[in-house]
């Protein structure tokens, strides 16, 4: 019998499908098409301290296989979260996982403190999102950085802590390796890839923000390889993300090593989709004879 | 609520000489849309996102869009015949207010596909129909079995009157009273529109189409500011939005 419970950094999920931050928003668009019960874990819309309008727009562009985003962080805040987001979301039996990003150690953990205070279940470290100037990617890049704003958010923080790894460095292993030294409970990737599209006739960058980051399919090889990579550099519980739409895509990513997964830029093809991706693990462990997730976590058999 | 379904084609062809129309059996969206929504369609082949179409018209279980090519999704699109499926979302987004007992309606080219529903759906409605020429007329024969009166401008002069909506408009407001304006078109135009609307006192709606992402208000990617300067998510606050509410024409 198929059991796709899941234990992931000490709590517990129905399944190892969790939907990714800034695709999600705050669970109630989706929540009108099924009930978020059904999922393993909501990572909510990036969070800074105090409320952000984003980037001017357009903020999109379709690419092969893939999009190109620079929304720029646009969100209510902490205390909007807490306010007005967090109890809609608690009338549902889901895991809540608070994504925040900060312009300081020092904010990342007054961040924490507030948001593991406030009750959601883990936090999401983004030292990764690439399209706003201070804080987010230049933490993410930079080892001794990553790791000075896990211990600040660890040292405020009463719930496990994941941090979200940004695929735009050299060696992400090392950033891994700096990561969980500095006591992280969790390693969520990959975050999106920096690219940029061009308007041939005026010239002008397709998105105001010149780059944005690259999500969806066409990450979704350079994804199955970091969460490889990071499997051997370190212990901790892999949350995999980068292109998932499938089923079988969720299954090659808990091979590669990822404990649980997350959906992302696929929600938006198909609202359906994080529902379709955990029948698809379930059916592929029913038709290979196995039982749990757990079973294939880091099971690929590397050449 | 929005429901997301395999539609079948009941109907594809193109209107002479640049639009398409798409008859759907589509009967949750049919049951729940209001003029000004729009659909979220999964052209398939090489794109990604869906795409969004106003809703021009709802004939009980059956929902008519209207578009052109515009790039390669709508180019998907024209290859669709009868019998084949099409995944569809919706109806999503917030549709006009057609509260009162005259409305008049103002539209600029492919614009006249959305308001068409609203004609059907209005207690009382005008039309004022513009084009950049006769050969990009279309819709107007739909609009004469719905509406009071509908009066024809051409950029050109090469059908109706050789003028903008906006000169037909003033000249309206100030002979007829109407409780609401909806206007959908190019922005230049619609802008030209709300002016005329806003300096006769007349309340007024607008019909806004950006590039989106989801549709559904979770991505945040078709943003516009309100007059208050806050963004806006086009696909779940509007695309329908009061004439004041938002800063759109810059």
């Amino acid at each position: 019998m198929t059991d796709l419970t899941i234990e992931f950094a000490g709590l517990r999920w129905k399944n190892p499908v969790a939907v990714a931050s800034g695709t999600f928003g705050f669970g109630r668009e989706y929540g009108e098409f099924y009930d978020l019960s059904e999922l393993g874990a909501i990572c909510v819309k990036g969070l800074t301290l105090h409320p952000r309008e984003g980037n001017a727009p357009p903020r999109i562009a379709e690419t092969p296989a893939g999009i190109l985003n620079a929304v720029g962080l646009q969100n209510p805040g902490v205390e909007g979260f807490i306010r007005q987001e967090l109890p809609e979301l608690r009338r549902h039996d889901v895991p809540v996982i608070a994504n925040l990003s900060g312009n300081s150690p020092e904010e990342y953990g007054e961040m924490a403190a507030m948001l593991s205070d406030a009750g959601v279940d883990m936090l999401e470290v983004n030292i990764s999102c690439p399209n706003v100037k201070a804080g987010g990617m230049a933490f993410g890049t930079c080892p001794a950085a990553a790791a000075e704003v896990t211990r600040a958010v660890k040292d405020r923080s009463k719930v496990p802590v994941m941090v979200k790894l940004s695929p735009n460095v050299t060696d992400i292993a090392e950033m891994a390796r700096a990561v969980e030294d500095a006591g992280a409970d969790a390693l969520s990737l990959i975050n999106t890839l920096l690219g940029m599209r061009i308007d041939i006739e005026t010239r002008r960058p397709v998105l105001r923000n010149n780059t944005g980051g690259l999500s969806g399919p066409a990450v979704f090889p350079v994804a199955v390889r970091m969460v490889w990579q990071v499997r051997q550099a370190v212990k901790l519980p892999i949350l995999g993300m980068g292109g998932i739409r499938s089923g079988d895509d969720a299954v090659e990513m808990l091979l590669a090593g990822a404990d649980a997964v997350a959906v992302g830029t696929a929600s938006f093809v198909d609202p359906f989709a994080p529902i379709r991706v955990r029948d698809g693990i379930a059916a592929y462990l029913d038709s290979h004879g196995l039982t749990s997730p757990r079973e294939l976590s880091g099971g690929v058999r590397a050449w | 609520m929005p429901v997301s379904e395999m539609a079948v084609i009941r109907e594809s062809r193109a209107m002479e000489p640049y639009g398409f129309s798409l008859i759907l059996d589509a009967p949750g969206i049919a049951a729940a849309a209001v003029p000004g929504q729009f659909v979220h369609v999964d052209c398939g082949g090489d794109t990604l996102l869906r795409r969004p179409f106003g809703v021009c018209g709802v004939d009980g279980m059956q929902v008519r869009l209207c578009y052109e090519l515009k790039g390669r999704g709508t180019e998907l699109l024209t290859r669709v015949r009868a019998g084949d499926l099409l995944p569809v979302m919706g109806p999503l987004g917030r549709g006009f207010d057609l509260s009162g007992e005259r409305i008049l309606l103002v539209g600029g080219g492919m614009g006249t596909a959305p308001l068409l529903f609203a004609a059907g759906r209005s207690k009382y409605a005008d039309a004022i129909l513009g084009y950049r020429s006769a050969d990009q007329e279309l819709l107007s024969e739909d609009y004469k079995k719905v509406c009071g009166t509908v009066e024809l401008c051409t950029d050109d002069g090469t059908l109706g009157e050789h003028a903008f909506p906006d000169a037909l408009v003033r000249r309206r407001l100030e002979r007829e009273a109407y409780d609401r304006v909806l206007i959908c078109g190019p922005n230049a135009m619609m802008k030209a529109v709300a002016k005329v609307c806003k300096e006769a006192g007349a309340p007024y709606q607008v019909s806004l189409d950006v590039r989106m992402g989801c549709g559904v208000g979770a991505c945040l990617v078709c943003a516009c500011r309100d007059s208050a300067g806050h963004y806006r998510r086009v696909c779940r606050d509007g695309p329908v939005f009061d004439g004041e509410e938002m800063d759109w024409d810059d």
